[in-house]
C-alpha cells in the first residue's frame, strides 16, 4: 500500500510514518521541514505547506491511502492562522483524495474538539463541537472533524482518531513538560490528583493509526466516525505523574492548585502569553481541566470497529520510558 | 395552546412523532379530535399498550413508559376527550367515558392482544371498558386507582375538598390549583420539567372545564348520576377472567392502600406490585416499563408451577403434643430465667390460640407478632398458625423504622404484642386499622390444657403460615411468604440434614432457629443476650444456656459466634458436650471456626447456605472446609439432601440456562422448603422466581460456580458484578487475592463508569486505619496480586460500609458511587 502522511514532523505520525515502512508499505511523508529519519528506503520526502492545494494534490499522485495529521498546535497564533492551517489544509487533502480517487483517509483528531470541561467517565465520543470561542486550536480541530467525517461517501472511507493523552519516550508535549518542570521543582497539580485519567503509551497511539489504515474503506463499519484512542488503563492524575517522574529518576513533589483557581489561571494566561512571548505557555484552561476532571473512555468501539487493542501496558510503557531516559541520561 | 409544538413536546422528553391526532366517530353523535401519543411497536400482532390517565393528567403521564418500554410493544396514550390536547367538548361523565374508551379502540386498527394500562380515574374508565368488553381485553394493570371506596372509609380527602359545592369550581376550574397540585403530591418527586409539562394543556381557564367535570362526576352519594355505573361496574369485576397487576405507589394520599386492598378483593387473578418511594404518579415517578414488559410476557404462563403435592403434612405444632412425655422441657429462657414443659408449652398455645381466635383472629388473618423473643413469642406464633393466621415477623435487625415499614407494608390486620409495642405501633401508624391485642389480654383468659380441645378448624398445608421480613442488602426490607407445607419441608430439612432425634435438646441463639425448636419437637434453650445485636452473646450466657437444658447443639449466627471466642477465658464445659454447632445467615471466619473448635473439640462445625427465601440450600463442615481449600470465592459446601442447586446464565432475563461446572453464574435452587414468594412484589416475584421443566426455581441474586466435585462457590452478589469492556469479573475472588496482602484487613472490588466498560477500584481497610488513595508499594502489591485483572486505583477506608446484623455483608454499590465520585477528580 502507498499511505501519504501528513505532519510526519510529531513524534506520533513520524512513528506512524516509520511503522508503516517496517511493516512494507510504500509512505510519501509531505511537511513544511525535511525529517530525519532512520529507515528511508522506501519514504518519500515531500516539502510541501498543507495550505498549497496544488502542491498537495500532486504529491498524494498513486497514493492508496492518506492519514492526515498535519496541524497547528497551541495556543499562540491568530484565529486565520489555525483556521488556514486545520480547516483549509483538511479541505486540501479531501480535495487530493477525490483528485485520485483514493479510497482510505485516516484524521488525526482530538479528543478537545468534543471537551466540554466537564469529568467523563467511561464515554464513547461525542461529536464534536463547532462555535467555541476560547481555543483557536480545538475550535479548528472540531470544524475540520466535521468536515472531514462529511466527506465520506460510498468512494471515499474516512475515518477520525482522536488519541487521549500521548506519552512516551522521546516526547516533549506532556513527558517533557512533567520532567523539565519536576525537575526544576516548579510541578503543580490541579486539583487534588486524584481525578481518573486515562492515557495512551506512544506506541499504541502508532498501532491504532495502523489499524484504522487497514479497516477504513468505503462502507466500513468505522467509516465516517470519530474513535477516542487510549490505554484503557485510567490511573489517577497522580500515579501517572508520579510515574512518569520515577521513570526520569526525577522528584515528585507537586504543589496543589485547586481546579476553579487553575480554571482561571489558564484563561487568563491563554490571553495574555501570545501576546508577551511566542513560546507555549505552562498552563491552559484545557490542560487545568485535563488535569482536574476524570477522562477514561469506553474502549469497545475502537477495538470492535478497529479490530485494535493496545499491545503495551501502562506498567510496560514507564519500564520503556524509564529505559529510554536512561539511555539518553 | 391547543395544539403542542414538536419543540414543546421535545422539551417534555416526548418525541414529536409521537404526537398525532385522530378523528373518531362518537357513540354520542358527531366525531371529535383526539390527540395521541403512539409508538408503533413491531409487526402487525405487536401487544398494544393502552394508557388510559386520569384527572387532570394529560397523555404526558405516559412519557416515561413510552420511550422507556421494548420496541416491540405497541403503545396507544390518548388525551381523554375535554382533556389534555383532544376536543373540548365540555364535561363528560363516566359512562360516556367508557364509550369513549370504545370508540377509540373501534377506531384505531388494534391487531394484537389489548392490555390496558390505566390511572386515577381512568383506572375506574378502564375497568368500565373490560367488563363490557371481556373479549377485547387481555389483561388490566392499574395503577393508584379504585372503582368503589372501600368498605368502612370516606372518599379520599383531598378530592372530597376539591368537589365540596364551595370550592369546587374555584379549585379546579378558576385557579389552576388542582391542575398543579397533582404534581406536588407526596412521593419521590417530579421534576420541575415534568410538572410544566403536566399542567401544559390546562393553563387557560377554558381548558379546564373538562377537568372540573371530572371532579365534579365523582359520586359521593347514591343520587350521584354515575353512582349507580360504577357499582355496576364494580359489581362485574369479580366475573372477569384476565390477569389484574396492581401497580401502586404506596405514598398516595387519594388512592391509598386501602385502594388496593378494594381492588385485590375484586378480581380473581390479581397480584400487586408496590413501590413504597412512589406517590399518586408513581407511572410518571419511576420507571414502570420492565413491569408493563413482565406483566404481558408472563401472562402466557402460570405465575408458579402447580403443585402437585396434595400429601398431607405432619403440622407445625404436631411434635407439641405433650401426651408422650408431658414433663420433658420444651423451653427455657435464660434472660427471664424461666422455663416450660412440654405440657405447659401446649396448654400455654392452646390457651392464647383459643384468645386470639376469640378476639376474632381467623384463617388467613395477618397477625404482626412484636413480642420480644421469649416463650411468650413462640406461643404465639404456635397459636397464630394454628387458628389459620398468617405471623408477619420481622428481624429486630431491621430497626424501629425498617419495621414499621415491614408491618405496614404486610397490611396486618392484627398486631400482637406486650403493651408498649401495641401502643408504639397505634403512635407511629403502623397498622391504623388493626386490631391491638395485648399479650396481657390472651394471657389472662381461661386456660386450656390440650390443642386437641381447639374447636376452630386448622389451616391446611398450603395456606400461609408466614410472611418474614429480613433485612435486605439495599432498598426496604422485601416480605417474603410460607406457607405450613413450605415451614414444615423446612423443619424437616434442618432435622434431616443435621441428623437432630428426639434426644437432641439445643441453644438457639439466633432468634429464627429458635422458633423451629418445637416443632421439631426437641428442648429449646434461649440465650440471654440482646437480639437486636448478636454480638452481645458472651462465652458465659451462651454457657449457661447450654448449662440449664444439657444442650447437645448449639445454633448460633456468625456474630454471636465472634463474640463467644473473643469473650471466651478458658474452657466452656456446657458448651463443650454439644455434638454440632450450626452458624447461619452471613460468612463465618475460618478462625472463629477454628477457635470454636477448639472449645468444643467433640463437636461438628457446620456452616449452612442459604437467604430467607429458602434455607437450607448447601452445608459445609469444617472438616470439609478445611478440605476444599482456597479457589475461586468462598466454598459453601454441597446441595443439601433433597434441594436442587443449578448455575444460570446471569444476564438472561426470564429464561433460565444452565452452566457447566466451572463457568460463573448465578446460582438458582429449588427445594420443597422453598418460600412460595414476596409478598406484594408481584415484579419481584417474577423476575425471581422461573419455570424450568415446570417446577418453580428461586434466583438467590448470588454469582458463584460449581466445581468437579460439586462444591459450590460462592464469588458475590449479583448486582455487584463488576461489568469491564473485556467481560464480567466477580469481586469475591479478587477480594480474597487482596487480603492475603499484608496489612490488609478487609478489601472490597467494586467497578466504577458505565456497565459494560467499567473500571474495578480495590478499596481496602488496613490496619492503620487511614483514608485516602493507597501509596504506591501497597498499589503494587495489589496490582499483583489481582493480576491479570488490571485495577484503575487503590483506595484505603478506614472502614467498609458493612450491613448492621452480620457485620459483614459489604454495600459495594454505595462505595461504587463513593468511588466514582471520588475518582472524578472534584475538589472537596
Amino acid at each position: 500500500m502507498k499511505v501519504l502522511v501528513t505532519g510526519a514532523g510529531s513524534l506520533l505520525l513520524g512513528g506512524v510514518a516509520q511503522a508503516l515502512v517496517e511493516r512494507g508499505d510504500e509512505v510519501i511523508c509531505v511537511q513544511r521541514r525535511k525529517l530525519e529519519m532512520t529507515h528511508s528506503m522506501s519514504l518519500t520526502q515531500h516539502a510541501v505547506d498543507i495550505r498549497d492545494r496544488e502542491a498537495l494534490t500532486a504529491a498524494a499522485e498513486g497514493c492508496d491511502a492518506i492519514i492526515h495529521g498535519a496541524a497547528r498546535v497551541g495556543v499562540v497564533g491568530t484565529w486565520e492562522d489555525f483556521r488556514s492551517v486545520n480547516v483549509d489544509g483538511t479541505a486540501n487533502v479531501i480535495h487530493a483524495a477525490r483528485a485520485h480517487g483514493i479510497a482510505r483517509l485516516v484524521y488525526v483528531s482530538t479528543p478537545s474538539v468534543a471537551h466540554s470541561g466537564e469529568s467523563i467517565v467511561g464515554a464513547t465520543a461525542d461529536v464534536a463541537v463547532k462555535g467555541r470561542k476560547g481555543s483557536f486550536y480545538a475550535e479548528s480541530k472540531a470544524q475540520a472533524e466535521h468536515m472531514v467525517l462529511a466527506a465520506n461517501t460510498d468512494g471515499l472511507g474516512v475515518v477520525s482518531l482522536r488519541p487521549h493523552l500521548v506519552w512516551g519516550p522521546g516526547d516533549t508535549q506532556l513527558v517533557g513538560r512533567i520532567v523539565d518542570r519536576a525537575r526544576a521543582g516548579r510541578l503543580v497539580m490541579v486539583g487534588n490528583g486524584h481525578a481518573l485519567v486515562d492515557s495512551t503509551y506512544i506506541d499504541n497511539a502508532i498501532s491504532a493509526h495502523l489499524a484504522a489504515l487497514d479497516a477504513v474503506a468505503p462502507r466500513a463499519t468505522c467509516a465516517g466516525r470519530a474513535y477516542v484512542i487510549a490505554n484503557g488503563e485510567p490511573r489517577t492524575v497522580t500515579e501517572l505523574i508520579e510515574g512518569i517522574c520515577q521513570a526520569a529518576g526525577v522528584p515528585f513533589r507537586p504543589k496543589h492548585l485547586a481546579l476553579p483557581l487553575a480554571r482561571i489561571a489558564g484563561s487568563v494566561v491563554e490571553r495574555l502569553w501570545p501576546r508577551l512571548r511566542s513560546d507555549e505557555p505552562p498552563l491552559t484552561r484545557f490542560v487545568a481541566e485535563q488535569l482536574g476532571t476524570a477522562h477514561w473512555f469506553d474502549p469497545r468501539p475502537a477495538r470492535d470497529d478497529l479490530a485494535w487493542n493496545p499491545h503495551v501496558t501502562l506498567d510496560e510503557g514507564f519500564t520503556r520510558l524509564r529505559a529510554w531516559f536512561e539511555l539518553n541520561r | 395552546m391547543s395544539v403542542p409544538s414538536a419543540a414543546q413536546l421535545g422539551e417534555f422528553g416526548v418525541d414529536p412523532s409521537c404526537s398525532k391526532f385522530v378523528d373518531v366517530p362518537s357513540h354520542s353523535g358527531g366525531s371529535h379530535r383526539w390527540h395521541i401519543l403512539e409508538r408503533p411497536g413491531m409487526g402487525a400482532d405487536a401487544p398494544t399498550i393502552l394508557c388510559i390517565h386520569g384527572n387532570p393528567t394529560w397523555s404526558f403521564l405516559w412519557s416515561r413508559l413510552l420511550s422507556e418500554i421494548n420496541p416491540a410493544f405497541r403503545v396507544l396514550a390518548p388525551d381523554q376527550l375535554s382533556m389534555g390536547f383532544s376536543d373540548h367538548i365540555g364535561a363528560r361523565p363516566y359512562r360516556d367515558r367508557v364509550g369513549d374508551i370504545h370508540d377509540l379502540v373501534t377506531a384505531l386498527d388494534i391487531y394484537g392482544p389489548l392490555w390496558i394500562v390505566a390511572q386515577d380515574w381512568g383506572g375506574a374508565i378502564a375497568m368500565g371498558y373490560a367488563t363490557s368488553h371481556r373479549a377485547q381485553v387481555a389483561g388490566l394493570i392499574l395503577s393508584n386507582t379504585g372503582i368503589a371506596i372501600p368498605a368502612d372509609r370516606k372518599a379520599p380527602r383531598l378530592i372530597r375538598i376539591s368537589a365540596s359545592s364551595g370550592l369546587h369550581r374555584l379549585i379546579t376550574r378558576t385557579t389552576s390549583l388542582f391542575v398543579r397540585g397533582t404534581g406536588y403530591l407526596p412521593g419521590s418527586g417530579l421534576t420541575k420539567q415534568q410538572r410544566r409539562a403536566l399542567v401544559a394543556p390546562y393553563l387557560a381557564q377554558d381548558r379546564r372545564i373538562g377537568v372540573a367535570g371530572f371532579v365534579a362526576d365523582v359520586p359521593f352519594d347514591e343520587r350521584h348520576p354515575s353512582s349507580f355505573d360504577l357499582a355496576s361496574v364494580a359489581q362485574q369485576l369479580s366475573d372477569l377472567n384476565i390477569p389484574v397487576r396492581l401497580y401502586w405507589g404506596s405514598k398516595d394520599p387519594v388512592f391509598n392502600e386501602d385502594f388496593a386492598d378494594d381492588l385485590m378483593s375484586r378480581f380473581s387473578d390479581v397480584e400487586i406490585h408496590r413501590i413504597p418511594r412512589a406517590g399518586h404518579l408513581a407511572v410518571l415517578e419511576t420507571s414502570m416499563a420492565p413491569f408493563v414488559e413482565s406483566v404481558v410476557r408472563n401472562s402466557a404462563q402460570a405465575i408458579s408451577a402447580p403443585s402437585d403435592d396434595d400429601q398431607a403434612c405432619e403440622t407445625l405444632w404436631a411434635r407439641i403434643d405433650s401426651s408422650t412425655r408431658p414433663d420433658i422441657l420444651a423451653i427455657s429462657d435464660a434472660a427471664a430465667k424461666t422455663s416450660v414443659t412440654f405440657s405447659e408449652f401446649e396448654s400455654r398455645v392452646a390457651s392464647f390460640a383459643q384468645s386470639l381466635s376469640d378476639q376474632g383472629v381467623k384463617l388467613g388473618d395477618r397477625v404482626a407478632v412484636l413480642v420480644p423473643p421469649s416463650i411468650d413469642l413462640i406461643a404465639v406464633v404456635y397459636a397464630c398458625w394454628r387458628v389459620g393466621a398468617i405471623t408477619v415477623i420481622a428481624d429486630r435487625g431491621l430497626g424501629i423504622k425498617g419495621l414499621g415499614a415491614a408491618v405496614r407494608s404486610a397490611r396486618v390486620q392484627h398486631v400482637v404484642g406486650p403493651q408498649q409495642a401495641v401502643t408504639a405501633a397505634r403512635v407511629l401508624r403502623w397498622a391504623p386499622r388493626a386490631q391491638k391485642i395485648s399479650v396481657a389480654s390472651i394471657s389472662a383468659s381461661r386456660t386450656i390444657s390440650s390443642l386437641a380441645q381447639i374447636t376452630v378448624p386448622a389451616p391446611t398445608a398450603d395456606d400461609l403460615a408466614a410472611v418474614l421480613f429480613t433485612s435486605g442488602a439495599t432498598g426496604p426490607a422485601k416480605g417474603v411468604r410460607y406457607t405450613h407445607r413450605q415451614l414444615g419441608a423446612q423443619r424437616d430439612a434442618l432435622q434431616k440434614t443435621y441428623d437432630i432425634t428426639a434426644d437432641d435438646r439445643f441453644v438457639a441463639a439466633f432468634a429464627p432457629f429458635a422458633l423451629f425448636g418445637p416443632a421439631l419437637g426437641i428442648t429449646t434453650g434461649l440465650a440471654d443476650m440482646d437480639v437486636t445485636s448478636p454480638s452481645t452473646l458472651t462465652a458465659d450466657a451462651l454457657n449457661q444456656a447450654c448449662q440449664l437444658i444439657d444442650a447437645t447443639m448449639v445454633f448460633a449466627s456468625p456474630a454471636a459466634l465472634a463474640n463467644v471466642v473473643r469473650t471466651a477465658g478458658g474452657s466452656l464445659p456446657a458448651v463443650s458436650k454439644s455434638r454440632l454447632v450450626m452458624s447461619a445467615g452471613a460468612p463465618v471466619p475460618l478462625e472463629t471456626l477454628q477457635k470454636m473448635q477448639a472449645l468444643c473439640p467433640h463437636a461438628e462445625l457446620h456452616t449452612p447456605y442459604g437467604m430467607t427465601e429458602i434455607l437450607p440450600v448447601a452445608d459445609l463442615s469444617l472438616a470439609e472446609r478445611t478440605l476444599a481449600g482456597s479457589g475461586r470465592g468462598v466454598c459453601v459446601g454441597h446441595a443439601v439432601d433433597g434441594c436442587e442447586l443449578m448455575i444460570a446464565a446471569a444476564d438472561t432475563l426470564g429464561d433460565l440456562v444452565p452452566l457447566d461446572v466451572g463457568t460463573t453464574g448465578e446460582v438458582v435452587v429449588c427445594a420443597a422448603w422453598m418460600s412460595s414468594g414476596y409478598d406484594r412484589l408481584w415484579q419481584t416475584q417474577i423476575a425471581a422466581r422461573p419455570i424450568l421443566n415446570s417446577r418453580t426455581w428461586h434466583r438467590t441474586g448470588d454469582v458463584g460456580h460449581l466445581d468437579v466435585s460439586g462444591n459450590l462457590w460462592i464469588e458475590g452478589r449479583l448486582v455487584h458484578i463488576i461489568h469491564t469492556a473485556s467481560g464480567q469479573v466477580t469481586p469475591v475472588p479478587l477480594e480474597i487475592s487482596c487480603e492475603a496482602v499484608t496489612g490488609v484487613v478487609r478489601a472490597a472490588a467494586v467497578g466504577i463508569g458505565p456497565r459494560g466498560t467499567q473500571q474495578v477500584v480495590i478499596v481496602v481497610e488496613v490496619d492503620d486505619a487511614s483514608e485516602g488513595p493507597a501509596g504506591t508499594l501497597l498499589t503494587q502489591q495489589i496490582r499483583q496480586a489481582v493480576a491479570p485483572q488490571t485495577v484503575a486505583s487503590v483506595w484505603l477506608v478506614k472502614k467498609l460500609p458493612v450491613d448492621i446484623r452480620h457485620n459483614s455483608k459489604i454495600d459495594r454499590s454505595a462505595l461504587a458511587l463513593m468511588m466514582q465520585d471520588k475518582l472524578s477528580g472534584s475538589w472537596r
